[in-house]
């Protein structure tokens, strides 16, 4: 099967889509407390020092077990998280011509504290990506808007993040059919240069600004006055924060203790004393 | 009811830059009418139509809803009572899901607990969609969309049903299915469309509308005989009054 760029992208969004409205114990969590979880799962990922590799690895259990909890193919979610490599090859690429500092020597061979740094970058943008993605998968982007606006993020906001996805789809189906009359008759040569694209980028453009004013109209045809009103019950009860708790403390103490350290120390005693 | 549910008075527009859509329109529409204006691509329909919700305002002359003249103060009771339908379901289905679009225009009009939600299941119950409630918009079939989105005007409890060319795009059973729905509402219906067959089907009156201006307002069965004035607004009676294409009777 021969899928285009653009229509392949939209397939996998609207099956991460698709993920979000499964039936599981982690779908039916209130998404505020996905959205917090989520948030503190990162925010540990990220505040480790910048040699921190060892610490990273039992992180990987945390997007593993959501993945089993809640059935999702892990496979698929690994395959979106790496999307981020790229980026998070390009901004850690640097680190090992400038840190030189040792770290480690294996017999002959020294590795510096820069090819650290950029394994440890690459690995936390990969949980990161990660727990962004299940975030999505296990709560849907119309309930995390909704969650944000009940904890406080200015409506306005939320509005603008709900419009976007909800056009996003519609926006790429329209790129996507103007690529493919492009690709059609270009005779086989990999578009025109700068030309045509800018020219269907800026056709797109102004195509998405009609749109928003016909939308707009919509809206004022049905009473709209600025205020979106909305109400969806989700509980935030003593469950939802002992839940919360519970995995903002397992994230703690990832965090706070280096278990594959321990874990190697306690190898190592245990070899000593047979020795 | 006494006075006309819907009225233009010597209704002119033109856009900002000067194109002239609509010359001196007048006609009178009253309660449980259904109305057609049908008309040659960039006869004024549409712009017509949106004269009548107040999207557009016009240059001279006045449109008249259940007696209020459409302005800025009437707004507001105009869009109460007027439920527009417009062309493209994307541009009106923009919640995420089919039951938070079918919510939000009673939302707006303030109501909730299980008042709303009688309004809304009544209003997908009348297109037959209360299967697709929890779904979002990208995931419908164009028929689908076009009875959702008549579903979130028909949950404003509208007077009056304005819709911009309700069978355009459609398979042949979506087409009818919609055409029943127009049949069987008894709020007064105004529609624009090119499918003269539909027309003659479901609508009672014609508005011929030709380069901004009215050539022609009676039934159906009148107006689609007269081939002559048909053609020269750019039209051609419906099929079902042509002569058969293959024994040519």
């Amino acid at each position: 099967m021969r899928v285009a760029v653009i229509e392949g992208a939209l397939l996998e969004l609207r099956q991460l889509d698709l993920l979000a409205s499964g039936d599981s114990a982690l779908h039916r969590l209130d998404p505020r407390l996905k959205l917090l979880a989520a948030f503190a799962f990162i925010l540990s990922v990220v505040s480790f020092e910048r040699y921190a590799l060892s610490g990273l690895l039992p992180f990987f259990f945390v997007p593993l077990a959501v993945c089993a909890m809640a059935g999702l193919p892990s496979l698929l979610v690994a395959r979106k998280a790496a999307l981020v490599l790229p980026f998070a090859v390009l901004i850690g690429a640097a680190n090992p011509f400038y840190d030189h500092t040792l770290q480690l020597q294996l017999g002959p061979f020294g590795i510096s504290g820069g090819w650290f740094s950029f394994a440890s970058i690459v690995l936390r943008a990969l949980l990161s990506a990660a727990a962004a993605i299940l975030l999505v998968a296990v709560t849907g982007l119309p309930a995390i808007a909704q969650a944000l606006a009940r904890l406080g993020v200015p409506q306005p906001m939320v509005d603008q993040l709900l419009f976007m996805y909800r056009y996003l789809f519609v926006l790429a189906e329209e790129a996507a059919h103007a690529s493919q009359a492009r690709a059609l008759r270009s005779a086989g040569r990999r578009g025109l240069g700068p030309g045509p694209f800018a020219a269907m980028v800026a056709h797109l453009l102004l195509r998405s600004w009609e749109r928003a004013e016909r939308i707009h109209q919509a809206m004022l045809a049905r009473g709209f006055t600025g205020q979106f009103h909305s109400s969806r019950g989700y509980r935030f009860g003593l469950t939802e924060l002992a839940a919360l708790l519970l995995f903002v403390g397992t994230c703690l103490l990832l965090r706070l203790v280096n278990l594959p350290q321990l874990l190697g120390e306690a190898a190592l005693g245990l070899l000593l004393r047979v020795a | 009811m006494n006075h006309p549910v819907v009225a233009a008075e010597q209704l002119c527009f033109s856009y900002p830059d000067r194109t002239v859509a609509l010359r001196s329109i007048s006609f009178t529409i009253h309660h449980g009418e259904s109305v057609a204006i049908i008309g040659a691509n960039g006869a004024g329909k549409s712009t017509l139509l949106l004269q009548l919700c107040g999207s557009l305002t016009p240059t001279t002359g006045q449109v008249r809803i259940g007696g209020l003249p459409v302005s800025n103060a009437t707004l507001q009771q105009v869009r109460r009572s007027v439920g527009m339908v417009f062309q493209q379901p994307d541009d009106q289905l923009f919640m995420p899901t089919v039951y938070d679009d079918v919510a939000f225009g009673p939302r707006n009009l303030g109501l909730t607990g299980h008042d709303l939600e009688q309004r809304v299941w009544q209003a997908l119950d009348a297109v037959s969609a209360r299967q697709l409630a929890t779904k979002p918009p990208y995931r419908l079939s164009s028929g689908e969309k076009k009875r959702v989105a008549i579903a979130t005007v028909l949950a404003m409890d509208p007077a009056v049903l304005v819709m911009d060319e309700p069978t355009a795009g459609l398979d042949p059973c979506a087409r009818r299915e919609i055409m029943g729905l127009l049949t069987a509402f008894d709020q007064t219906r105004i529609i624009t469309s090119h499918d003269l067959d539909m027309v003659a089907q479901v609508c009672s009156r014609v508005l011929l509308l030709h380069e901004g201006e009215i050539r022609a307002d009676g039934a159906p069965g009148d107006i689609f005989a007269d081939t002559e004035l048909l053609a020269g607004c750019r039209l051609e009676p419906p099929l079902a009054m042509q002569a058969c294409c293959v024994c040519g009777r």
